[in-house]
C-alpha cells in the first residue's frame, strides 16, 4: 500500500501542514511523521472512536429543519490544524488591536459621533444600518465595552497572508466546539500531546465568567451571572448550556427572567425572586424585550431595556453592538483603527467593494462573475452569490438585488482559501478552510490560544458553514521547544 | 435554582426510575412465564394493567400476545410509558438542564437512549431481552450511583430524588394493585400450599426486587399478608411504600417553603400505616390501594403548586 501522507498533494492553494507534495511544514512534521507511523488502518480506528466520544459526550448541533430531529452530531475531522506560535502571536495582537477599535467605534456612535463629524465614515451609512438602536443612544456601558464577545472569521489567501473576513459582534457561536474539539483530540491522539507543546484552551470559560463579572453594576457582591438563551430549539442550544455549565452560571429562559417595578432583573428560583447583575446573551436584539422591540417575541424579558438602561443589569454583548457588525462596516475597520488608535492595522481585511458607491457598484456589476456578493446583515452563509461558481441566472438574480439596494451587499474578490489535509471517504485530500478565534473584551482583553477551525467537507467547495455541511478541526498553536 | 429548571429535574428523576421500574417488570414476568403451566392467565395483559397502558395498546395493536406487549413496553415509541419513551423524556429533560447535572450523566442518558432506540427489533426477540434489560437496569443504576457519588446535597440532589421517590412508591402500590388481584381470586378458591400462588407471589416480590430482602427479613415462607405488609409497611427496604415516603419527607426538610407538601407526605405515611392487611386481603385492597395512590398524587401536586414556575400571566 501506499503511504498517503507522501503522496499527499497540497494542490495550487495554500496548505496548512505541507509546503509542497510529501514535504510537511516544520511546525507540523511532528504531527505528520506521528500520523505516518499510525498508518491508515489505525488512523481510521481512531476516527471511529472520535466519532463515538462525540456522540457519547452529546456534542451536537441542531438544524431547524430537520423537523423531530434535532440534534445532529458534530462534524469533527480528527487531523489537526496547526499554527505556529509565533505567528499566532502576531494574528492575536491584530485581534485585540481590532476589538478596541471596534469598540470606541459603537461607544462613539451612540454619543458623540466624532468619527462622522470628521468625515472618516458616511452619516449616511450609520443611518441605514439595520443594526443601529436608537434605543441605545446616550449609553456609557462600563470600559467603554459593547461586544464583549467577539468571533472573527481569519482566513487564508493563496499567498500566505491572513485576512479578516468579518467580525461576528452579535452572538457568535462557535466557542464551546472548539473546547470540545480539543477534548476529542486528547482522548484519540493522546500521544501527540506528550510529545508536543500545544498551547492549552481551558482557560476560555474562566476568563468568559470573569469578563462578564467584571461588568456586574453591583461590583460588592458576588455577582449573578447568567446565560440566556432562546431555548432548546436554538441552533446553538448545546453551545449556552455548555458555557453556563463551564462558568457554573444559570442558564435561563426569557420565561425565568422578570423586571421588577424596581427596575431590577430578577430571575424565578426555588426560594422565590432573585436578583440577577450580568446576563449573557445569546438572543438577538430584537428578540430581547417586546416591549422595546419586537412585540411578539416571547423569547425576550419585557422591560429588560428599561432595567439595562438605568444601569441595573449588565449585558453581554450590549444591546445595539451589532451596528460594528455589518460587513459594510467592515469595510471601514481599517480606517477605524487610524482614527481611534492612530496605529496601522496589524491585520488586513479582505480588499472590498462598497457597492453603495455608485462607480463601485458598476464596477460589481460588470465583474459578477468574479466576484463574491455578500449581504451585509446576513449570518451563517445564507444569501451570498459565488460569482465564478455561479448560474447567469443567479447573476441576473443579483444584479436587481444589487441595483434595489446597493447599501445591502459588498464584494469581494474570491480568496483561495487556504486548504489541509483532512480525512475524507476517498483517503486524505486537502479542504478548505477558515478559523474563527475569540476574542473578551471587559476590564481587559483576552484572545483564545487558536480558535474554531471550520473546514468546508466537499471536495473544492468554499463554504464551511455547519449548517450547510462543513466540518470542524481541533487547532493547535504549537511551540517550538 | 430556577423553577424551571427543579421541575424538570424532578421529571427526569422520575423518568429514569420508571425506565428501570418497567424493565424490571418485564425480566421478572418473562421469566415467570416460563414457571406456568398452561394458560394461566396473568401474564401479558397484567404487564399492560400495571403500565397504565391499556389504551395506548389497544390502539396500536390487535392481538394480546407476547410479542407486541414486548414491543409495546420496551421500543414502541408510540406507547407514552415504554422504556424508549422514558428514556428520551428522561434524556430531553436532561438535556435541558445538562449545565446542573453532571456531565457524565448525560453521556450515559445518551448512550443508552441511542442503544434502546437502535435496538428496535432485536432488544424484542427472546434471545437477547434478558441482556437488553439488563442494559437498561444497570445505566439507570449507574445513574443513581453517580447522582449519590457527585451530586452535592442541593437542590439538583434533591429534586431528582423527589422525582425517583414518587415514582417508585406509585410502581410499588400499583405492582401491588394489578400483581395481587388474580391472586385474591385464586386465594378464595384454593387450597392452602397451592404452588402456583406462591409462584405468584414470589414473582409480585421479584418484579420489585425485593425477594432476597423478604427472606432476609421476613422469616416465614411467602405468604400474602407478609408480602403486602413488607410492600407496603417496610421501614428499611427501598421500595416500599413506607420508605419512599419517609425518603421524600427527609429531601423535602431541606427544601424552602416545603410546609403543605410535608403534610401532604405525612397525610400519605398515616394512611398507610393504618393499613389492616388482615382485613385488606378479604377484598379491599384494591380500594385501599387507590387511595393510597391518591395520596401519593396529592404529594406531586404540592411539589407542583409549590416550586413549578408559574404559567405567565395572561
Amino acid at each position: 500500500m501506499t503511504d498517503p501522507w507522501k503522496t499527499y498533494d497540497p494542490g495550487p492553494h495554500f496548505d496548512e501542514l505541507f509546503s509542497s507534495r510529501g514535504a510537511p511544514r516544520q511546525c507540523t512534521r511532528a504531527l505528520v511523521s506521528f500520523l505516518r507511523r499510525l498508518g491508515g488502518e489505525e488512523l481510521e480506528l481512531r476516527r471511529h472512536s472520535a466519532e463515538l466520544a462525540i456522540r457519547s459526550m452529546g456534542i451536537s448541533f441542531t438544524v431547524y429543519s430537520e423537523g423531530d430531529n434535532i440534534d445532529r452530531q458534530w462534524p469533527y475531522d480528527i487531523i489537526p490544524r496547526v499554527i505556529p506560535e509565533k505567528e499566532w502571536r502576531a494574528i492575536e495582537e491584530g485581534l485585540k488591536q481590532r476589538l478596541t477599535a471596534l469598540n470606541h467605534f459603537i461607544d462613539d456612535i451612540y454619543n458623540d459621533q466624532r468619527i462622522i463629524k470628521e468625515k472618516v465614515v458616511p452619516r449616511a451609512l450609520i443611518a441605514s444600518s439595520g443594526n443601529y438602536r436608537k434605543e441605545c443612544e446616550g449609553m456609557k456601558p462600563l470600559y467603554g465595552a459593547w461586544a464583549h464577545i467577539c468571533g472573527s472569521d481569519l482566513v487564508r489567501d493563496g499567498d500566505g497572508t491572513i485576512y479578516v473576513l468579518e467580525d461576528n459582534l452579535r452572538v457568535p457561536s462557535g466557542v464551546s466546539y472548539m473546547l470540545e474539539n480539543r477534548k476529542v483530540t486528547k482522548r484519540v491522539l493522546p500521544e501527540l500531546f506528550e510529545t508536543q507543546r500545544i498551547l492549552p484552551m481551558t482557560a476560555y470559560t474562566t476568563q468568559l465568567f470573569d469578563t462578564l463579572a467584571s461588568l456586574s453594576p453591583r461590583p460588592a457582591d458576588y455577582p449573578e451571572v447568567v446565560v440566556l438563551t432562546p431555548g432548546i430549539y436554538n441552533s446553538a442550544y448545546f453551545e449556552h448550556s455548555y458555557l453556563a455549565q463551564q462558568m457554573g452560571a444559570e442558564l435561563v429562559e426569557g420565561g425565568d427572567l422578570v423586571v421588577a417595578d424596581d427596575d431590577c432583573v430578577y430571575m424565578k428560583t426555588i426560594d422565590g425572586l432573585s436578583r440577577v447583575d450580568v446576563i449573557y446573551r445569546r438572543i438577538d436584539d430584537l428578540f430581547l424585550d417586546p416591549m422595546a422591540f419586537k412585540a411578539d417575541s416571547t423569547l425576550g424579558v419585557p422591560g429588560l431595556m428599561r432595567a439595562w438602561r438605568a444601569g441595573n443589569v449588565a449585558l453581554a454583548n450590549a444591546p445595539g453592538a451589532g451596528v460594528a457588525d455589518d460587513k459594510l462596516v467592515y469595510t471601514y475597520v481599517p480606517e477605524m483603527i487610524r482614527f481611534y488608535l492612530d496605529q496601522d492595522p496589524i491585520l488586513p481585511n479582505v480588499p472590498s467593494f462598497r457597492c453603495n458607491e455608485e462607480q463601485t457598484l458598476d464596477h460589481v456589476l460588470a465583474n459578477l462573475d468574479k466576484l463574491v456578493v455578500k449581504p451585509a446583515n446576513e449570518s451563517g452563509g445564507y444569501g451570498m452569490l459565488i460569482g465564478p461558481a455561479s448560474s447567469a441566472r443567479q447573476r441576473k438574480e443579483f444584479t436587481a438585488l444589487l441595483k434595489k439596494n446597493p447599501r445591502n451587499y459588498i464584494a469581494q474578490p474570491l480568496l483561495e482559501l487556504s486548504t489541509a489535509p483532512t480525512l475524507t471517504a476517498d483517503g486524505i485530500e486537502p479542504r478548505h478552510m477558515d478559523l474563527r478565534p475569540f476574542i473578551l473584551h471587559g476590564q481587559k482583553q483576552y484572545v483564545t490560544a487558536g480558535g474554531l477551525t471550520r473546514v468546508a467537507l466537499v471536495k473544492g467547495s468554499y463554504v464551511v458553514n455547519s449548517s450547510q455541511g462543513g466540518g470542524s478541526k481541533d487547532t493547535w498553536i504549537v511551540t517550538k521547544d | 435554582m430556577l423553577s424551571r429548571v427543579a421541575e424538570r429535574l424532578y421529571w427526569h428523576g422520575r423518568y429514569v426510575e420508571r425506565a428501570e421500574n418497567t424493565a424490571r417488570l418485564v425480566n421478572v414476568n418473562a421469566l415467570l412465564m416460563l414457571d406456568l403451566p398452561g394458560p394461566v392467565d396473568v401474564s401479558w395483559q397484567n404487564l399492560i394493567d400495571i403500565s397504565g397502558g391499556e389504551e395506548a395498546f389497544a390502539s396500536h395493536y390487535q392481538k394480546l400476545d407476547e410479542r407486541n406487549v414486548i414491543r409495546h413496553m420496551l421500543t414502541d415509541a408510540r406507547n407514552p410509558g415504554s422504556i424508549l419513551t422514558c428514556l428520551r423524556m428522561a434524556r430531553e429533560n436532561a438535556r435541558t438542564t445538562r449545565e446542573i447535572l453532571p456531565t457524565e450523566a448525560w453521556e450515559i442518558l445518551n448512550a443508552t437512549y441511542h442503544h434502546v432506540r437502535d435496538s428496535g427489533s432485536t432488544g424484542v426477540a427472546r434471545k437477547n431481552r434478558h441482556a437488553f434489560l439488563n442494559h437498561v437496569i444497570a445505566a439507570c443504576q449507574e445513574l443513581a450511583g453517580l447522582y449519590e457519588g457527585v451530586l452535592s446535597r442541593g437542590p439538583a440532589y434533591w429534586f431528582t430524588q423527589l422525582g425517583r421517590h414518587v415514582e417508585r412508591a406509585d410502581m410499588t402500590s400499583r405492582i401491588l394493585d394489578v400483581g395481587s388481584a388474580p391472586l385474591l381470586a385464586i386465594r378464595r378458591e384454593a387450597a392452602e400450599d397451592d404452588p402456583i400462588e406462591n409462584a405468584l407471589w414470589l414473582n409480585v416480590l421479584r418484579s420489585l426486587s425485593a425477594y432476597q430482602m423478604y427472606r432476609q427479613n421476613v422469616h416465614d415462607r411467602v405468604n400474602a399478608e407478609d408480602v403486602v405488609a413488607f410492600l407496603l409497611l417496610d421501614e428499611d427496604f427501598p421500595r416500599s411504600v413506607t420508605f419512599c415516603l419517609n425518603r421524600l419527607n427527609h429531601h423535602l426538610e431541606r427544601l424552602p417553603r416545603a410546609d403543605d407538601t410535608r403534610r401532604a407526605t405525612g397525610h400519605a405515611l398515616r394512611q398507610v400505616q393504618a393499613a389492616d392487611i388482615q382485613r385488606l386481603l378479604g377484598h379491599d385492597l384494591h380500594a385501599f390501594i387507590d387511595e393510597v395512590q391518591a395520596a401519593i398524587a396529592a404529594v406531586h401536586e404540592g411539589i407542583a403548586d409549590t416550586w413549578w414556575p408559574l404559567p405567565p400571566a395572561a
